[in-house]
């Protein structure tokens, strides 16, 4: 077994120490009683209280929930459908814009996404709300996903899928008994992924949302934009445990999907 | 046949929502801010038939554009960025180079939770993170408050609200998409190449220097893209750490398109980030094209 260097401990603690800690100041913060959160003043979870009580607050979080529910899952067929489409389609006329236009989004600042899309819908004459932005959000969602899957089907065995040719299956049949279980990891990671980008998203959010459609986000920005606000710090805290919670449930998960297919593998060759 | 569908869906969804948009982004840059709704002329109206697309036409110029260079505010907010980008994606290749190595040989069984961790802030909303860094480094936050305590200091110092500040939140929240190609990269190397080097007479440093650098190539060249793309249109760091001579493009655009209403303005605002971005864009696709390529 390899033994971490003085110097490679080091640099782990402090980058470590560098990512953790502002998150656990918040989360410790969003218990301090005082309004004025940089002062201590004892233990309370009076602002987790306000927050549930702030209709607006709560309202702005189902809006958000709804809209990343529906981005994804159409992110997810759609970017799915494109990394197919780009690894085993072979060649096709306008591959290269294709691809293109599938990954710009992926490195394209958010404000000038947000900007072209607004004037899209402006053009077109679509009235801004929960429609706009899950269009505005299922395009950029679609790029994350298409990486995913694409490093999958780049990684797994073509000759599965021949195979099920051979054996007389139609080329959707091959799809959806071969190529689907495969990349289905991929699929779902691309799917939360989405999800999150979703839930997160400010800059393209502000620009596609109309009057009656504001986002969590929208609503935390105008918030903490001239300062810090205790409420604030409790809705982060719960946002910050149920990422860990989920974050951590899924790496246990995949790390007993490798013991176990260690453990298949060894038993299968004596 | 079936094929065609396939490819069909999502290109056209991508015709529509990513090329048509930009086309209308490059036409409002070439009209006139207009007080009406929307707030810009010419519009193109078909229905005038020949005349209104002569009208269209005749009705654009490159106006917004010279107004760029003319007023000193656009040009600062682009040099400014560049300026900024450049220095943090540097900043967080120093920061996340030390992290990646580490990593990279650290135990076995430690790395599905080292990684677990670096991805986790990922996931962690972009927003909260910059937030945080508010509490810690106003002048009566965490940080003045220990250092004061620890003697350190005698007055507060001020950094919230400078650009000190933004380079903070900028290394913190991209810190994951340095990290993660460094990482991929660092894991790849053959750690008997470093031996080598040494029983060639290397000393640690340099086998550095020689061999784990330039075989971690790779990993620098995509992550210091993928740092330097997104801050350039940076909003929300600069807003909300950075203080009022806090100059950047993407703050500049947001505020002429909400608060002073001029489309067309903001519009060639944005031709012109792109302009900058489309050479490392397409430089991006391209490496990252020639990988997948590389693995099939």
């Amino acid at each position: 077994m390899r033994k971490l260097s003085w110097f490679n401990l080091t640099s782990l603690t402090f980058g470590f120490a560098f990512l953790y800690l502002p998150m656990i100041v918040l989360v410790v913060y969003s218990f301090n009683s005082n309004k004025l959160v940089t002062v201590w003043a004892g233990f309370s979870t009076k602002w987790y209280g306000e927050l549930f009580r702030n209709e607006a607050m709560m309202d702005a979080a189902w809006v958000t929930i709804r809209v990343a529910l529906a981005s994804s899952t159409l992110a997810t067929v759609l970017g799915t459908l494109a990394a197919y489409v780009l690894v085993r389609g072979g060649r096709f006329h306008g591959r290269t814009l294709f691809s293109g236009m599938l990954y710009a989004p992926l490195v394209m600042p958010d404000v000038i996404l947000g900007l072209s899309l607004l004037l899209l819908f402006i053009a077109i004459g679509l009235d801004r709300g929960l429609l706009t932005i899950i269009l505005a959000h299922t395009t950029f969602s679609m790029a994350y996903v298409a990486v995913v899957v694409t490093s999958r089907l780049v990684a797994f065995d073509r000759s599965l899928e021949e195979a099920a040719l051979d054996l007389g299956c139609t080329r959707f049949e091959a799809f959806r008994l071969v190529t689907l279980p495969i990349i289905a990891p991929a699929v779902i990671s691309g799917w939360l992924l989405g999800f999150t980008l979703s839930l997160d998203d400010l800059v393209i959010a502000s620009f596609t949302s109309g009057p009656s459609s504001t986002t969590l986000p929208i609503k935390i920005f105008s918030a903490v934009r001239l300062g810090v606000s205790p409420e604030i710090n409790a809705l982060s805290a719960i946002l910050i445990g149920i990422v860990s919670v989920g974050v951590i449930t899924a790496s246990l998960i995949s790390k007993r999907a490798i013991a176990k297919r260690i453990a298949d593998e060894n038993r299968a060759t004596p | 046949m079936k094929r065609f569908a396939l490819i069909a869906l999502p290109y056209s969804w991508l015709l529509a929502l990513f090329l048509v948009p930009f086309l209308i982004v490059f036409k409002i840059s070439l009209s006139d801010t207009a007080l009406a709704i929307p707030p810009y002329t010419p519009n193109l109206d078909l229905s005038a038939g020949w005349q209104g697309i002569k009208d269209f036409f005749a009705g654009l110029d490159v106006e917004n554009f010279t107004f760029l260079t003319t007023d000193s505010l656009y040009w600062k907010a682009y040099l400014s960025s560049l300026k900024i980008a450049v220095t943090s994606t540097f900043l967080t290749l120093l920061v996340a180079y030390p992290i990646a190595y580490g990593m990279s040989r650290a135990p076995d069984e430690w790395r599905p939770t080292l990684m677990m961790l670096i991805i986790l802030p990922f996931w962690t909303s972009f927003l909260i993170r910059v937030y945080s860094w508010k509490a810690i480094l106003a002048q009566e936050g965490l940080l003045n408050q220990v250092l004061l305590a620890l003697g350190v200091i005698d007055t507060p110092l001020t950094i919230l609200n400078t650009n000190t500040a933004v380079y903070i939140g900028i290394i913190y929240t991209y810190l994951p998409f340095m990290v993660l190609p460094l990482y991929a990269a660092l894991e790849k190397l053959d750690e008997t190449l470093l031996e080598a080097a040494e029983d060639l007479g290397c000393t640690r440093m340099k086998a550095f220097w020689l061999v784990t650098l330039p075989l971690s190539k790779q990993g620098i060249i995509a992550g210091s893209f993928l740092v330097f793309i997104p801050v350039m249109g940076e909003f929300v760091i600069p807003t909300l750490l950075g203080g009022s001579d806090t100059l950047m493009i993407g703050k500049v655009l947001w505020e002429e398109f909400f608060s002073n209403r001029d489309w067309p303005v903001a519009s060639a605002v944005a031709i012109i980030l792109l302009l900058i971005l489309i050479v490392p864009i397409v430089l991006f696709i391209k490496t990252e094209e020639k990988e997948w390529e590389g693995e099939t």
